[in-house]
């Protein structure tokens, strides 16, 4: 197999495959680099920016990062811990975030990482944009005001020929996630249902089935996010 | 039109990796991408229509309605507003009628905004279907919308030509070159081909170490040693890709608009030395749309060198096979970072790349590939001629060589300057004839406001880097408002919006400057912008992102005292407006608002 490389993460040292991405195998060694965007397996969109730590003082995406043989990452130091915390504040800016009344409360990473960093008030004014909901397909809510635009669906949904549902429109500020509005006329319930569980925020909802797990009994609402990941930490 | 379109995918192979020109054809030859036009591109390219639209909403020159017969995209960027902008602007609705943003109700006008088109020596400046037109004032436009009403080919609309070969048969342009000072590599002498068959008496290697011993480094902005990377991608195995990037949208500069117009055989000649040095068989050069005007006459130079044998099947009787395309961009500066130059040619929203993978390694196509600026290959030219020793006896230790300056803004003479690296800022400002100079806004947007205070500091890559935008500020400028306000606009409107911090801190630091322009900012306003701006750069995925906050920091660190006069020296202050918040209801029940302070 592959050469085996050791590195350290806040000064700890760790062994891993050479090549690999520095947040699964951060992961596997119960090491938690917070992700918004990222997808194991799946191409990096190094959208989010919210795993950001620094290799060999160097900021870098933890997504996007192989490994290599003497790499000093720092993970969980104040700075970074800010910068994290900054980017949830400004994606709770940008957006329209209303966690009550939102079907994936609980489930929702980007929820689950404002209060692992324990926020309280934006440091940020808030946006206040006015966005869309796009209901013309038949099985998928797209609530344009929670999208975060992590791509997971535009680089993981799509047909049997290859072809995407959902898509960027735009740039910049007026960047807006769209489904294709023929190919979402024949989704099939299974890639609904996986768009949803995908989606890390309430941006993709399945139309017609809702609060299947009550709240009190989802993912975030007894752990913090991450947890999963640091019961690995030999 | 459904004939038309089908010809026009034809045309380009369909496929979706030519989907940019496929797009633009159809953008021209209808004045709009309709939705029935993406429906049918979706169909016949075997992709969805969401991902069509994808690529066509991400450049701003492609529309969902038609423009007007005549549209007239303005630059309304900081040096164009110096120079009178609004004053036109302001003609042009009148005359009119119409609203920017707007289309005439018959369809004849449509008038349109859009950042630095590349010829800040000569503003305010508009492209009116694609053609240039400069130097702008009342007067003109309404010359100019009077043709359109008498319905004049825009052609016909261009009156006078400009100097060298702006009068060429295929470009007939307006645009003036002001070259005011030529040097000795890229505007010396220049004879077709003596580069070409240099570097073809020599092994690949040889060109490669020849380049790398000059020290050259990129011109675009970022200073990367242009032999290395040509190292690092002849490393690289398979098919290799020579990449020239003439998407030059730094607000400010336009050097690769002269060099395109007056030395464009020597820009292809780099390529082709390149492709011969990385064993390469296609080369493309990325022409930015604002730069349409010259696609023909760039077309009728690769023709000449394919006559010439100098371009295309077995160059020069040596068995090396090599070619190049123009691929036009349609609107889009992040389009200039390679790795988003790179996606735009091969069909998709320009969105940066994230790294490793270097272009060196996957680059077009996932091929290995090259990305040099236009200068840069005009450079390896001269390097490979005269050696890479004669090279680096110009510039300074770090920056060898020379670099063209595009100088515009408040002084006599804007123009194109091709000088030595080391140059001071204050022997640059002597040297255009500037006058009572506030700030020097080295590199354009991205780039430093340098105060009088540092005008001995040099021009170089280990001082002052520039990718050659050079603005000229005068004394009497809001140096907030008419620049740093304008070039955070700018990011906003130019972020591909993909990542996070890049996409929301464009946005929330433009408010902020808005606010001091509007005097509603407090002082804790401004450490806060310099701290949102440290965690823009610290983590934002490209150039862009990284750069964007340096109007604001470069500005708040050098010209604070600009800031303080316009904030307030309070620690907070409530941002809810109570008689806006009141002001619906109040109408509602018909009684004026009531607010006490």
């Amino acid at each position: 197999m592959s050469e085996k490389v050791k590195f350290t993460i806040d000064g700890k040292e760790y062994e891993g495959e050479k090549g690999r991405l520095l947040v699964d195998v951060a992961a596997e060694n119960g090491v938690y680099i917070p992700v918004l965007c990222h997808w194991k397996d799946v191409k990096p969109a190094g959208s989010c920016r919210i795993c950001t730590v620094k290799v060999n003082d160097r900021y870098m995406t933890a997504c996007t990062t192989p490994i290599d043989a003497n790499m000093t990452v720092e993970n969980k130091t104040p700075e970074l811990e800010d910068i994290r915390k900054a980017i949830v504040e400004m994606l709770f800016v940008e957006g329209n975030h209303f966690c009550p009344a939102c079907e994936k409360s609980g489930d929702c990473d980007l929820q689950a990482l404002g209060y692992l960093y324990q926020m309280m008030v934006p440091r940020f004014p808030y946006a206040f944009e006015r966005r869309e909901l796009d209901a013309k397909s038949p099985k998928i809510f797209l609530e344009k005001n929670r999208c975060i635009f992590c791509k997971r669906c535009i680089r993981m949904i799509k047909d049997d020929k290859g072809r995407s549902f959902f898509a960027f429109k735009g740039r910049g500020k007026h960047l807006e996630i769209t489904i294709d509005e023929k190919l979402a006329a024949n989704i099939s319930e299974e890639l609904a249902q996986e768009a949803m569980k995908i989606c890390p925020v309430g941006a993709i909802l399945r139309k017609e089935v809702g609060f299947s797990t009550p709240i009190g009994q989802r993912k975030y609402d007894k752990v913090p996010i991450g947890s999963d990941i640091e019961v690995l930490q030999k | 039109m459904k004939e038309k379109i089908i010809s026009i995918i034809e045309t380009y192979g369909k496929t979706p990796e030519r989907l940019m020109d496929i797009l633009i054809s159809v953008q021209e030859e209808f004045r709009c991408v309709s939705e029935e036009a993406v429906s049918l591109i979706a169909s016949e390219l075997g992709i969805s229509e969401a991902d069509v639209n994808q690529t066509k909403t991400f450049y701003h020159f492609f529309t969902t309605n038609p423009v007007g017969k005549y549209s007239v995209y303005l630059n309304n960027s900081a040096v164009s507003g110096m120079m009178g902008v609004a004053e036109v602007a302001d003609e042009f609705e009148k005359q009119a009628g119409i609203n920017f943003g707007q289309t005439s109700p018959d369809g004849l006008i449509s008038l349109h905004y859009t950042p630095c088109i590349g010829m800040n020596d000569q503003e305010p400046a508009a492209l009116i279907n694609s053609l240039v037109f400069t130097e702008l004032n009342r007067e003109k436009v309404r010359k100019i919308v009077a043709d359109m009403r008498d319905g004049k080919t825009v052609e016909s609309m261009v009156d006078e030509y400009g100097d060298g070969n702006n009068a060429h048969p295929l470009l007939k342009a307006m645009v003036k070159n002001n070259i005011r000072k030529p040097g000795p590599v890229c505007l010396g002498e220049y004879e077709v081909g003596k580069g070409i068959n240099k570097a073809m008496s020599m092994e690949p290697k040889a060109v490669i170490e020849e380049v790398k011993s000059s020290n050259l480094r990129g011109r675009g902005g970022a200073g990367f040693p242009a032999g290395l990377k040509w190292q690092f991608c002849a490393q690289e195995k398979g098919d290799r890709y020579v990449l020239c990037n003439a998407d030059e949208g730094e607000p400010g500069t336009f050097k690769d608009r002269v060099l395109l117009t007056e030395r464009a055989p020597m820009v292809f000649e780099g390529m082709i030395i390149a492709g011969w040095a990385l064993d390469a068989k296609e080369g493309i050069i990325y022409l930015r749309y604002e730069y349409r005007y010259m696609l023909e006459f760039l077309n009728s130079v690769l023709d000449d060198l394919r006559n010439k044998n100098l371009l295309g099947k077995n160059i020069l009787g040596k068995g090396f096979d090599f070619d190049i395309r123009i691929q036009l961009g349609a609107g889009a500066y992040v389009c200039g970072e390679e790795s988003a130059l790179v996606e735009s040619a091969e069909g998709k929203r320009g969105e940066p790349r994230n790294r490793p993978p270097f272009p060196v390694q996957k680059g077009y196509l996932d091929k290995p590939s090259i990305i040099n600026n236009v200068e840069t290959f005009c450079s390896a030219v001269k390097i490979v001629e005269n050696g890479g020793k004669w090279y680096k006896e110009m510039g300074t230790e770090e920056s060898t060589g020379t670099k063209l300056l595009s100088i515009s803004g408040d002084c006599k003479k804007p123009g194109v300057y091709e000088v030595e690296w080391g140059m001071t800022i204050k022997e640059m400002l002597d040297m255009v004839e500037a006058k009572t100079t506030q700030a020097v806004q080295v590199a354009g947007p991205s780039g430093t406001c340098v105060p009088p205070s540092q005008f001995d500091r040099q021009i170089a890559i280990e001082d002052l880097n520039t990718g050659g935008s050079m603005i000229v500020i005068g004394e009497d400028r809001d140096l907030i408002k008419d620049v740093v306000l304008n070039f955070m606009e700018f990011f906003e409107d130019e972020s591909c919006g993909s990542c996070i911090t890049c996409r929301s801190f464009n946005m929330i630091l433009r408010k902020q400057v808005q606010r001091v322009v509007d005097g509603k900012a407090i002082k804790p306003d401004l450490d806060n912008m310099l701290e949102w701006g440290k965690i823009m750069q610290n983590t934002s995925r490209c150039g862009l992102g990284q750069t964007a906050a340096n109007p604001i920091a470069t500005t708040i660190t050098n010209f604070r005292d600009l800031y303080e006069l316009r904030v307030k020296d309070v620690e907070f202050q409530s941002d809810f407006d109570l008689e806006k918040a009141i002001a619906e209801s109040c109408e509602a029940v018909g009684r004026p608002p009531h607010v006490h302070e």
